[in-house]
């Protein structure tokens, strides 16, 4: 019993939220916080596949991110909206329901597939050389999207607030909560269980020593692409989610600036360590939030307590440890690894 | 023919502030190993130190020298002050980060940071104004027949490949280059040597940041308009070129940044403008393709 | 500066500002900050707004939205959640207003965005208004003014991609030109980055093209830098520009260069009479420089929903009710004198109103040259 204790508590604190969110007690600025800590964290999480677990430095997370968010937002708008140039849906809107987490799916997907882009370079280059590859990605994702018109290029795209609206005319609860914590808890339930098989010792042999690993029969390339093409769905999917919570695209959100802050709760939560990531991303969601009445200054503070935290914790919050190693208590509810 | 020769000075123009500024990024990585991400900063920081000098110390609110006394005496006053802000940052963030044995890594992130520091710093003291560089220099257009040359960009051009033979020479020929080499080469076996490694780290980001001082009053001299954003950009693509001519080697960020600069005027002179990112950095990756470690760049053998 | 979270009491009227305060344009939220202090002290200064026989005070709360929409989309809901305003003026760039105004729509709350042009900002939602013009009006603006005035057959453009503004006005302006003159007389159609301080691979293919002049829709400090290349380059052609010229600083950064062209705008400063006039002289006295388009149109923009507030006739003191009434009645203007000219509402909240074309003179004023109205 003792062992699902956590799980149980978990389901119970998620479902909690989204009562919360349906019966008004949390108001929606609250709300769109916890959204957005729930997109962090996926964000920073499948970043550290690559750049924590398998040593990497991948500096365009961004890149995926905006390939999901079109993807699924034109596939649910071409579905369900009416459009200018899409004209009317395709599928009764009611159907929204069944077909939006397959469309964020789906977005994670092509994703995946643009990251391919980037695995199959890094079977010949390593470190970074390879930062520059997923930059150079970053910078064409962008430039390819600002010049497809028919996704509205630079104006950006919208329509995805008439899907959530349609799923909400079928039963009125908090969808885009709902999803976002879905697509949370399905990351990290994913990665986990990634790091623990077989792939995630391959890629943790990687990170200590390619060529090692190499010899002792690991398929260095595959294991290279697998993990690439994860962290990049995920990426996906935290940019369908964000696409849909916000209702509006715009290439320019996803640019070097958006892959910084990514980078930035990789490192922060300590490269390699799953529940450090989650952890990051919700306090620097918070931080981002609690310290708006700074304006300006806000952008000189943030930084200045990230570059302090290096000094005195060189190795981010938790390191490469997960939360029960740190307090061993809690293994006997919960493994984390 | 003319829109040709004109396009190649343009592209020798651009591509001295990218090789000017993958300069200063290729001398810390060369040494230290560490992407230097605060270096687009420390060139913005530069562009500003000059605009003060060359406004507030020498200029019409200071000594009021005239504009030929401001050039010779604001060169090297620039390049001090900026250099001093580079050994501050090495100093305070990224020496204790070095002493505790921390990932590279978070050396690059820490310098990420240090760089929005400056950037956002800059902001908030300075507001919101961008600033108006002083004219130093009165410009003169050369033309022949349709193409035309200003004494600056000849400056700006002469400037930048000096610097690339100064810093060839000291890295090359003289004994502290010689450290700097060895420093790269093996960091734990070289203070056995006698080799004092901090005092090389320190003169090399002297080195570095000096010239993105430079690089920065060049620059506010042919774009005068500074604005706090302004060396972001410019230093991530000064980054990409300094890798795609193989980081770590002079000859690498000075090819590179005069190819990157090639390539964004060529592909804009060709293919419409608009895609011009898309194209140029596709070119990127597939040199990259061709020579993984960057055109100059040699492949590390690892000892397992 | 914020005050407590809840309902403010009965006696204040909170406002709500999503401005950029860090980002790519800090100069743009610094100066619609500036304009509110201004428009506020004013009115606090004679004992606040007088609404139904009643004096309220006015308590503006400014919230940075770093020129990233997912911050513009939690600063409106901060405001509306939190602080609980009873309007919301800004965000000022398209980016962060298609977002925003989404979600002031939503959430029933009126907001006036000052700048954005883009027309998915208004559309299709009711409680979304704009102070400035559209871009499907000052294209053809641009077109008939420099067709009439350069005597011009053949046009260039230059604009930034990544700027939805300048790529909207650039794309409206060379079909309404390829129309009056025939296909193929944009003869360059040229782009650049946001961020970009080199312009002269795209000034080289323009100035080889031979136009008879150069339309640029782009932000004042990129036009200083694009004309003084552009005349390093051997040009020697006139410039005509949009409203995004329209800044004090156009003229420090840009200097001799800038001196003879043209741009449509908002308001011409220099020459100006009334209140337009008292505005701008109160703005350079306070804050040292001429106030650009942005201030003017956020002054505009606030004063419109304090008249929204007065018509109402009384505040109520359900916030939710307040802010129905302020929408109706902001609905309901038909004319309203700004310092940026007269201007209606049409169907959508978007404002119908007259441009300006003005001349830069040899002293860097703004002179009136023409007024198109639509």
């Amino acid at each position: 019993m003792q062992k699902y204790a956590i799980n149980i508590a978990f389901f119970a604190g998620c479902l909690l939220i989204v009562l919360a969110a349906q019966f008004g007690m949390v108001d929606l600025y609250v709300q769109s916080v916890i959204m957005f800590m729930g997109i962090n964290i996926i964000l920073s999480s499948s970043l550290n596949i690559v750049n924590g677990y398998m040593g990497e430095f991948s500096c365009g997370h961004a890149a995926f991110m905006c390939v999901g968010a079109y993807v699924s937002s034109v596939i649910t708008v071409v579905l369900f909206a009416q459009n200018k140039i899409f004209g009317a849906p395709i599928l009764p809107p009611d159907m929204a329901v069944f077909f939006m987490p397959l469309a964020i799916l789906a977005g994670g997907v092509v994703a995946a597939l643009v990251g391919i882009l980037v695995a199959v370079p890094s079977f010949k280059t390593r470190g970074d050389y390879l930062a520059i590859i997923t930059i150079a990605v970053n910078y064409m994702v962008i430039s390819g999207i600002e010049n497809l018109e028919i996704i509205g290029g630079s104006r950006g795209f919208m329509g995805m607030k008439q899907v959530v609206y349609a799923m909400g005319d079928v039963v009125d609860i908090p969808w885009m909560m709902i999803w976002t914590i879905l697509g949370t808890v399905f990351t990290i339930w994913i990665i986990r269980r990634f790091v623990s098989s077989t792939y995630g010792k391959g890629i943790s042999a990687i990170c200590q020593d390619e060529i090692a690993a190499e010899i002792m029969s690991v398929n260095t390339n595959k294991m290279k692409l697998v993990a690439f093409m994860l962290s990049s769905g995920l990426a996906g999917v935290a940019g369908g989610l964000f696409a849909h919570v916000i209702g509006y695209v715009n290439p320019q959100s996803f640019n070097i600036l958006k892959s910084t802050e990514c980078m930035v709760m990789v490192y922060l939560g300590g490269m390699g360590s799953l529940s450090g990531s989650v952890l990051s991303a919700v306090l620097f969601t918070l931080l981002l939030e609690a310290l708006r009445p700074l304006q300006i200054v806000k952008w000189v503070i943030i930084p200045l307590i990230l570059v302090l935290l290096m000094q005195f914790r060189p190795e981010g919050i938790l390191g490469n440890k997960e939360l029960s190693d740190v307090f061993p208590r809690l293994k006997r509810y919960f493994r984390f690894k | 023919m003319e829109a040709l020769f004109q396009n190649i000075i343009n592209a020798l123009q651009w591509g001295s502030f990218y090789a000017l500024i993958a300069l200063g990024y290729t001398l810390v990585y060369g040494v230290l190993l560490l992407i230097n991400f605060a270096h687009g900063d420390i060139f913005m920081v530069g562009a500003y130190i000059a605009f003060g000098v060359s406004v507030f110390v020498l200029g019409t609110q200071g000594l009021d020298l005239p504009n030929w006394a401001i050039l010779a005496c604001g060169v090297p006053l620039t390049m001090v002050l900026t250099a001093g802000v580079g050994v501050t940052l090495e100093r305070i963030a990224y020496r204790p980060l070095r002493r505790k044995g921390a990932h590279r890594l978070y050396v690059v992130i820490t310098a990420l940071m240090c760089g929005l520091i400056l950037e956002n710093g800059n902001l908030a003291l300075l507001g919101a104004s961008r600033k108006k560089f002083p004219e130093l220099m009165e410009k003169t257009i050369w033309t022949f027949g349709n193409v035309s040359v200003t004494n600056l960009k000849v400056i700006v051009i002469v400037a930048a490949f000096a610097t690339f033979a100064f810093l060839n020479f000291i890295v090359t020929r003289t004994r502290i280059g010689m450290a700097m080499r060895a420093v790269s080469y093996d960091k734990f076996a070289i203070p056995l040597m006698g080799i004092p490694v901090d005092t090389v780290i320190v003169f090399t980001f002297v080195l570095g940041s000096g010239f993105a001082g430079l690089a920065g009053m060049l620059f506010a001299m042919s774009y005068p308009i500074l604005e706090p954003y302004m060396g972001a950009l410019i230093g991530w693509k000064a980054f990409i070129a300094a890798v795609v001519g193989g980081i770590g080697d002079i000859r690498g960020a000075f090819v590179g940044g005069f190819l990157l600069g090639f390539i964004e005027v060529g592909v804009v002179a060709v293919f419409p403008s608009t895609f011009r990112d898309l194209i140029a950095f596709s070119i990127l990756l597939l040199i990259l393709w061709i020579k993984p470690t960057g055109l100059f760049g040699v492949a590390r053998h690892q000892k397992i | 500066m914020l005050a407590g979270c809840g309902g403010g009491d009965s006696d204040t009227i909170k406002i709500g500002f999503n401005i950029p305060m860090t980002g790519d344009i800090p100069k743009v939220g610094e100066a619609s900050k500036y304009a509110a202090e201004m428009l506020k002290e004013d009115i606090n200064s004679k004992g606040g707004l007088e609404v139904g026989g009643k004096q309220y005070k006015l308590e503006f709360v400014y919230e940075d939205n770093e020129s990233k929409a997912e911050s513009a989309v939690n600063a409106a809901l901060k405001l509306i959640e939190q602080d609980q305003v009873v309007a919301i003026i800004g965000p000022n760039s398209s980016k962060q207003a298609v977002p925003a105004g989404g979600t002031c729509n939503d959430n029933r709350v009126p907001m006036i965005s000052p700048w954005s042009t883009n027309p998915d900002t208004t559309k299709d939602r009711p409680w979304v208004f704009r102070a400035a013009f559209l871009d499907p009006f000052q294209g053809p603006v641009a077109v008939n003014f420099s067709a009439k005035q350069f005597g011009a057959k053949t046009a260039a453009v230059l604009f930034d991609i990544s700027n939805d503004y300048s790529k909207g006005l650039a794309e409206i302006f060379r079909d309404e030109w390829n129309k009056k003159f025939g296909d193929g007389a944009v003869v360059a159609f040229e782009s650049h980055g946001t961020k970009d301080q080199d312009f002269s691979a795209q000034l080289t293919k323009i100035v080889s093209a031979k136009p008879d002049f150069i339309f640029l829709p782009d932000n004042y400090n990129q036009v200083a830098l694009i004309i003084k290349q552009a005349h390093d380059l051997g040009w020697n052609g006139p410039f005509m520009g949009s409203d995004a010229w329209g800044s004090a600083e156009l003229m420090t950064l840009c200097g001799d260069d800038c001196k003879g062209q043209f741009f449509s705008t908002h308001y011409a400063a220099a020459g100006a009479k009334g209140d337009t006039k008292v505005f701008i002289d109160r703005y350079t006295e306070k804050y040292g420089y001429t106030p650009d388009d942005v201030a003017a149109l956020t002054w505009d923009a606030t004063r419109l929903v304090l008249q929204a507030i007065q018509d109402a006739g009384s505040i109520d003191s359900d916030v939710r009710k307040e802010r129905k009434a302020i929408r109706d009645s902001l609905a309901a203007v038909k004319q309203f004198a700004g310092v940026t000219g007269n201007m209606k509402f049409d169907a959508q909240g978007d404002p119908i109103k007259c441009a300006v074309v003005v001349r830069i003179d040899e002293n860097g004023q703004f002179v009136f040259a023409e007024s198109v109205c639509p």
